[in-house]
């Protein structure tokens, strides 16, 4: 596979910004889903517990402070996230030396409700103040009853992150910062849309390894910035031709989250046999953030997050997906039945039926490699590519 | 052309040899701890019972598990595509082949002997035929005895949990508790037809149905299946060389 010359440069930004905030006089650790343009227009210093946990199962590392946490009574059924970010928090350590103590903490249940219990335990440990932002499940249609319920909490989030931190929201500030959010979220979309083109010029997992700036650093200077240089290398690709891997002869489109610890070997395995994964469902999940310029910011807010991928029903994520086959012109789909993301794998069998080409759902854990089965996996996928 | 297929699967290695149409003879043993030298014993042994060297043979093909470390091999095919082509081998208008293997079962909806789709247990024995090896243990009966003495069975009992452990206990618990050997072990038989029919449900049933694999010369869990289908399904002759077959069949092709 050909590496994107950015894929060097995303590293240095992440590490300055896990450096960052280790100096930070206030933080809150935050869900990915959750509305991170408050905490920098109060300069409050996001810091996510599920990118740390990907980082963890990158390294390899997920089982062993996994472990941590089920010696102290967790499940190992529970999210592989929550279980190696509380078992890191047991260590005192991490592969990047822990994460620094909250200030507060802010969870939001649009992408599932196993963050409602994890920040509880996390409050309780920390013994530091837990907003949840509560958001309803939106099974068919958004209407104004939800945007209302969420848009209050809002403006009561807003009331206890200035009484925590002691500080004033500025009104100007927070539309700056969600002007440059979207503008970092169509920049993104754009470089995820130059999949489209054939050969493509990235897979999934050049999306996944660059994801990391949207996640954390939306809202920030950095991440336009660097989706900038991301989409140029890109377009560079696009007008010389140049394929991501040796030769594209299958397109496949990727369900859920990856399975961090075996980035490489998916890569290779796909590359081996001219199949690309040209796109997937996880890092278009971010590709959404938009609010029109005439709209009260708050309540555009609150229904771009209420509608987020994970907080809809089937039937609309399979309309997503089927949308994304179209864009992206593939001929199958490989859904990864992710032990510790129910709502993400749940469904996932109804979810095929109503899909336009054929797909193959392979079971692992995005970050817990004690679970991963290479045979099973295989067969699975060798079998699939025959099919196709 | 002369070709030649060889499964290894889990428990058992299988090798057919192939003259473009013609099945000339198959051999089935027992797997050993070293797949390479299964495969190759398994190969010397098959020719030898049909009279052929290995400079008669155009094509190698391995499917399996252990497909891999089959290195003699000209080409290696998943054992879904290679059972759905011997499944069609067999029985030409099969629409569903369901494959019980020792430690997986799959499902695959089939047309003109091309996968259509395909689904497969998860990493769980639970529906495989080392279930039954394990209940056969518990019960003190020979592998081969189960399926005879699931039909004449009074009554199913109930094994609830999907867990090959947990199931095992429940086995354990009937016997103290003096039920009929023939009613517990219908009561297996039944639980893998059940999670069988549930896998076939997610690519949808279509007729002919083919049973292979070895778990299919078990007579108490084709009539299981049968029961919960509401129909009779095929069982080839010889139902576990499918997948072996299958890759005879592809050898031709390749």
């Amino acid at each position: 596979m050909k590496r994107l010359r950015i894929s060097e440069k995303m590293r240095e930004l992440m590490t300055g910004y896990y450096m960052a905030g280790m100096q930070a006089e206030c933080n809150a650790w935050i869900t990915s889903g959750a509305p991170v343009e408050l905490l920098h227009a109060l300069d409050v210093y996001p810091v996510y517990p599920e990118n740390h946990g990907a980082l963890i199962g990158a390294t390899k590392l997920g089982g062993y402070y996994c472990e941590f946490a089920e010696k102290n009574g967790f499940s190992r059924d529970l999210c592989s996230y929550a279980r190696c970010d509380i078992g890191c928090v047991f260590a005192g350590t991490s592969p990047i030396g822990g994460l620094p103590k909250p200030t507060f903490l802010f969870a939001c249940n649009n992408i599932c409700n196993t963050v409602v219990k994890w920040y509880e335990v996390l409050s309780r440990i920390f013994k530091v103040p837990l907003f949840v932002l509560d958001m309803p499940f939106i099974r068919k249609e958004l209407k104004d009853c939800h945007l209302r319920y969420v848009e209050e909490q809002l403006y009561d989030f807003i009331s206890f992150a200035e009484r925590v931190t002691d500080r004033k929201l500025d009104d100007a500030k927070l539309r700056d910062v969600v002007l440059k959010s979207m503008e970092s979220v169509e920049l993104y979309s754009e470089c995820l849309r130059t999949a489209a083109n054939k050969p493509s010029p990235m897979t999934c997992f050049d999306a996944f390894v660059n994801m990391a700036p949207i996640v954390c650093l939306r809202g920030t200077d950095h991440a336009v910035s660097f989706y900038k240089e991301m989409k140029q290398e890109l377009d560079e690709r696009v007008k010389e031709g140049v394929s991501a891997i040796e030769r594209e002869e299958i397109r496949l489109l990727w369900d859920n989250i990856p399975v961090w610890y075996r980035l490489k070997w998916f890569g290779e395995f796909f590359e081996k046999r001219n199949a690309c994964l040209v796109a997937d469902t996880y890092t278009n999940a971010w590709s959404g953030f938009k609010v029109s310029r005439g709209e009260d910011v708050l309540s555009g807010m609150a229904e771009v997050y209420t509608v987020s991928y994970l907080n809809i029903g089937m039937e609309m994520t399979a309309e997503i997906i089927n949308k994304l086959i179209d864009l992206y012109d593939v001929d199958g789909v490989v859904m990864h039945s992710n032990r510790s993301c129910k709502p993400y794998s749940f469904g996932q069998y109804e979810i095929q039926k109503k899909l336009s080409v054929p797909s193959v759902i392979i079971e692992a854990d995005m970050v817990d490699e004690r679970v991963f089965s290479e045979a099973q996996v295989v067969t699975r996928l060798e079998a699939f590519l025959e099919m196709l | 052309m002369i070709t030649v297929g060889i499964d290894i699967g889990s428990i058992t290695a299988k090798c057919v040899v192939l003259e473009d149409t013609r099945i000339l003879g198959y051999k089935i043993s027992r797997v050993k701890p070293n797949l390479e030298v299964t495969a190759k014993e398994i190969l010397a042994e098959t020719l030898s019972f049909v009279g052929l060297k290995r400079e008669d043979v155009g094509r190698i093909v391995a499917t399996g598990y252990g497909r891999n470390m089959v290195d003699f091999a000209d080409k290696k095919i998943t054992e879904i595509s290679c059972h759905a082509a011997g499944a069609c081998f067999l029985i030409s208008n099969a629409g569903t082949v369901i494959d019980i293997g020792g430690q997986d079962s799959k499902v695959i909806a089939v047309e003109n002997g091309k996968v259509l789709d395909f689904v497969m247990n998860d990493k769980c024995a639970a529906g495989t035929g080392r279930f039954i090896e394990v209940m056969a243990a518990a019960l003190n009966l020979r592998i081969e005895d189960v399926g005879s003495l699931a039909v004449k069975a009074t009554k199913k009992l109930k094994i609830s949990s999907t867990c090959t452990v947990f199931a095992e206990t429940e086995v354990v618990s009937y016997i103290s508790s003096g039920e009929k050997v023939e009613n517990i072990v219908a009561g297996v038989c039944d639980a893998i037809a059940g999670r069988i029919i549930a896998m076939a449900n997610r690519v949808g049933i279509r007729r002919e149905v083919v049973l292979t694999g070895g778990v299919a010369k078990n007579l108490g869990v084709k009539r299981a299946i049968e029961e919960r289908l509401g129909f009779p399904v095929i069982v080839p002759e010889e139902p576990q060389i499918a997948g072996a077959l299958g890759a005879a069949v592809l050898g031709q092709k390749a």
